[in-house]
């Protein structure tokens, strides 16, 4: 009975998007307020209503694991825990694309209700080009991938769920890069609305940033805990493969990253308007692209749920529609979009610009690198494309692009000159080359690890610069994100070149008593014992390392086998110190009463997630500081306009509020004033 | 450059843009033929070998009886066969994937040393029951093989 409503609310859902988008696009036709654009709001937002139900449908039946449901019967089981019952209704196919388009109808939902600061007509727009998009997605689960179809027999038990799936990391990490992927549809929709009403104006801009950087927050957690995930579950020891399936949320990042940094330069200074409009397509079809590599089962992953070519060809034929019409509907509008203001190339604009331009150069070569096996099979030729591609190359435009992250910041809106700030770069050039120098000599480290920690020294020290002499409570809390953002940048690069250069391997049998060495840490295998676990039993080996006469941590690797389903799976265990993570992975028995070891020795591995975690909350202020300074502006212009007073533009602000957007605004009048944020 | 009109500096921008996409294209097309880690059989291993040293993979069946270990307990040697009698030696230091076994398909990466051993960073197995293909079910180590070079999990 659950699963059926779960169903006609899907099938309501997909009506109510429908009608969104008939609604919208007749009167963005009409040009006038008509009573179909009334509709569109409401729409809007019991699409979403019914679109969460139906979510909750799902979670319900998997929750008392229904085995009348064939997605349960195939991916449940009733002896599972709780948390893993729930995280097991989107930890497939169909319910990981129920997720998706529940998150995107209820993005839409929130817009609708929320977002009053655009011009009715681009607002329709927008709405009716999400409504679009969501149809698309609506239309595949119905016809190909329906979540709640019955078994015609109850099965008796459930398959189970893969052990690998069977952890705490699986409950949020698809939810959280779905956010992101579907939060960029929102940053598509708002970019096809503008183009449709060819309104890209800063305000346009405005809205859309808080969108880009929430999605852009949630792909940054999503790509972090997703790194993590791999390290720790796979026990390969490694932090990132190069796995197309990672590069699927990597691309979009890549895109929004640009994006975000781009609608800043047009909500601050009405630049790169048609640049921003490409991005905000770019970057979705990033997320599409992604969706379909991994769904479709074009490659196979640990990640790819099932391979299904119906499934692919829908994906496929999804993607032609909105990335072509998108792409064409930019064709045929960016050359009406005007020119936005102009810059000089030693300006923020500028720094910005190449910001942008690299990290595309970035995205060309992952999405590329990730290609290429699909396109030399068609001409049947095999081959893989890893770290030996991805790390040179990709590293040939990352470097340059974190020297300009370095002093962009620095320089002035508009119009700056490289000697007002050569104390700057002079003390930031200083820092790379006795870095680069002293590591080389010290140290014997590889060309990029070396770089990467040079330029993580050096940016460091720049990313705190703009606060330099500045009252630190009178920084607007935007800035104060993009501190933090460039911070965790440099921290994240630390961690990475520092796992790159100085991690030490030591693979061993050990009989229990033995002892071994691994970087500075001395493990004794104590003991080999059985246990077992609510759904599986495991050999687990007992160790205890200590570095010198310090006192031991007992570490404790197990080799787990599941039997629902039967498989085998090395549970890895983690010693977290302030400088590093000693990693044990246990192997098999090697015959004669040995066991096999793997442990390393990572010095610093953990700045690279704790990195991650900052960008992202530098992400967060960015939203809380934006948002602020919005709802200011508005209250104080809402008191304005009850007084009917002429008021001038000075008023209309605190005056801590020195941000980009204020910049825009004193811009406006050619005056050539230094912007108060950029030093 | 302040001297343009927005129209040239929009040019410009467009033009720069494209510079550095081009160039990444490029840059990417010869990375990607020099650095591509190619798929090879053992017959093609044994009649067009790649070059000593270069990343390749390396597809076939786990021949039975084959499997040794090594007195450090760790370092597994043992042969991958192909369709017509062709056998390459593999060797590799590390802990094999869980399913990794006699008469079973495997994906070994690696390069080719001096005297024709394989050395194998990295091992692939059929890594999950459930989630790979129905048509993997029942089959022979061969065409577990054919089947296995597909997989791309575990580059490192």
């Amino acid at each position: 009975m659950i699963a059926e409503l779960g169903l006609a609310a899907l099938w309501l859902a997909a009506a109510l998007a429908g009608l969104q988008t008939i609604a919208g696009f007749l009167s963005v036709r009409a040009g006038t307020t008509t009573e179909l654009g009334g509709l569109i709001r409401p729409a809007a937002v019991v699409q979403g209503v019914f679109a969460g139900l139906s979510f909750c449908a799902l979670l319900y039946v998997f929750a008392i694991t229904d085995l009348s449901v064939k997605l349960v019967a195939s991916h449940s089981h009733a002896l599972k825990p709780m948390v893993f019952k729930l995280s097991g209704a989107w930890g497939n196919h169909e319910g990981s694309m129920l997720l998706w388009v529940t998150v995107m109808a209820l993005a839409g939902a929130l817009i609708a209700v929320v977002e009053r600061r655009l011009p009715d007509r681009t607002m329709q727009a927008v709405l009716a080009a999400q409504g679009f998009v969501a149809l698309g997605f609506y239309a595949f689960l119905l016809l190909s991938s329906n979540p709640f179809e019955r078994l015609p027999i109850p099965a008796a038990e459930g398959m189970g769920l893969n052990p690998l799936l069977q952890d705490i990391g699986l409950a949020f990490h698809p939810p959280t890069l779905y956010f992101g992927y579907v939060g960029l549809s929102i940053a598509f929709s708002f970019a096809v609305g503008a183009l449709i009403t060819r309104e890209v104006t800063p305000a346009f801009a405005r809205a859309m940033r808080p969108w880009v950087l929430g999605a852009w927050v949630f792909l940054t957690v999503g790509i972090t805990a997703g790194s993590y995930w791999a390290y720790y579950e796979l026990g390969w020891g490694g932090w990132w493969f190069w796995d197309p399936v990672e590069n699927a949320s990597l691309m979009p990042w890549l895109a929004a990253t640009a994006l975000l940094h781009s609608v800043s330069v047009l909500a601050a200074r009405d630049a790169l308007r048609v640049w921003t409009i490409m991005l905000g397509v770019v970057a979705f079809s990033m997320s599409m692209l992604g969706t379909f590599l991994v769904r479709s089962g074009i490659l196979t992953s640990v990640h790819s749920f099932a391979v299904d070519p119906e499934r692919g060809t829908f994906i496929l034929l999804l993607l032609a529609l909105y990335i072509g019409g998108a792409l064409l509907l930019f064709a045929l509008r960016a050359s009406t979009i005007s020119e936005g203001k102009r810059f000089a190339i030693a300006s923020r604009e500028g720094a910005l610009v190449v910001n942008n331009v690299m990290l595309s150069a970035i995205l060309a070569i992952v999405l590329l690198g990730t290609l290429y096996p699909l396109l030399t099979e068609a001409f049947d030729i095999r081959v893989s494309v890893g770290p030996p591609y991805f790390n040179p190359v990709g590293a040939i435009f990352v470097i340059p692009m974190l020297l300009v992250m370095a002093v962009g910041p620095l320089l002035r809106w508009r119009e700056d000159r490289f000697a007002r700030i050569s104390r700057e770069m002079i003390v930031l050039g200083a820092i790379l080359v006795v870095a680069l120098v002293l590591i080389a000599v010290l140290g014997d480290v590889a060309l990029l690890p070396l770089l990467g920690l040079a330029v993580a020294a050096m940016l460091t020290v720049a990313s705190f610069l703009p606060l330099r002499g500045r009252k630190l409570t009178r920084v607007p809390i935007a800035t104060w994100g993009m501190v933090v953002a460039h911070f965790g940048i440099a921290v994240a690069l630390f961690g990475m070149a520092s796992e790159s250069a100085f991690t030490k391997e030591r693979l061993a049998a050990l009989a229990p008593g033995d002892t071994t060495q691994v970087g500075q840490w001395a493990v004794t295998l104590d003991a080999i014992v059985p246990v077992a676990g609510p759904n599986w039993t495991a050999i687990e080996g007992q160790l205890s390392a200590r570095i010198g006469d310090g006192e031991p941590i007992s570490m404790r690797p197990q080799s787990r086998t599941f039997w629902a389903p039967p498989q085998v799976t090395a549970e890895s265990v983690l010693a977290t110190r302030w400088n590093g993570q000693l990693y044990a992975v246990m192997g098999e028995s090697a015959g004669d009463g040995r066991w096999q070891v793997r442990l390393w020795w990572k010095p610093f591995v953990t700045l690279i997630w704790y990195g991650g975690l900052l960008v992202a909350l530098g992400g967060v202020l960015a939203i809380i500081g934006r948002v602020r300074d919005d709802l200011k502006n508005r209250s104080v212009l809402r008191r304005a306009a009850e007084r009917r007073e002429d008021m001038r533009p000075e008023d209309m602000r605190p005056e801590d509020m020195g941000s980009e957007d204020m910049a825009y605004e004193d811009m406006r009048s050619e005056d050539m004033r230094p912007e108060e944020s950029a030093l | 450059m302040s001297a343009l009109k927005p129209k040239h500096q929009r040019l410009v921008l467009v033009v720069v843009a494209l510079i550095a996409l081009v160039a990444a294209g490029l840059l990417a097309a010869y990375a990607l033929r020099s650095q591509a880690s190619y798929f090879y059989l053992p017959e093609q291993m044994r009649d067009d070998p790649p070059a000593i040293g270069q990343a390749v993979r390396l597809g076939g069946m786990v021949e039975e009886g084959s499997l040794a270990t090594d007195a450090d307990g760790f370092t597994l040697r043992f042969m991958v066969a192909g369709n017509d009698g062709a056998r390459v030696p593999v060797q590799f230091a590390g802990i094999a994937p869980d399913l990794f076994v006699e008469g079973s398909g495997v994906v070994a990466e690696g390069r080719l040393a001096p005297g024709g051993i394989f050395i194998a960073d990295n091992l692939l197995a059929k890594h999950d029951e459930n989630y790979v293909p129905r048509e993997l079910e029942g089959m022979t180590g061969l065409e577990a093989a054919e089947f296995a070079k597909d997989t791309t999990v575990g580059l490192e």
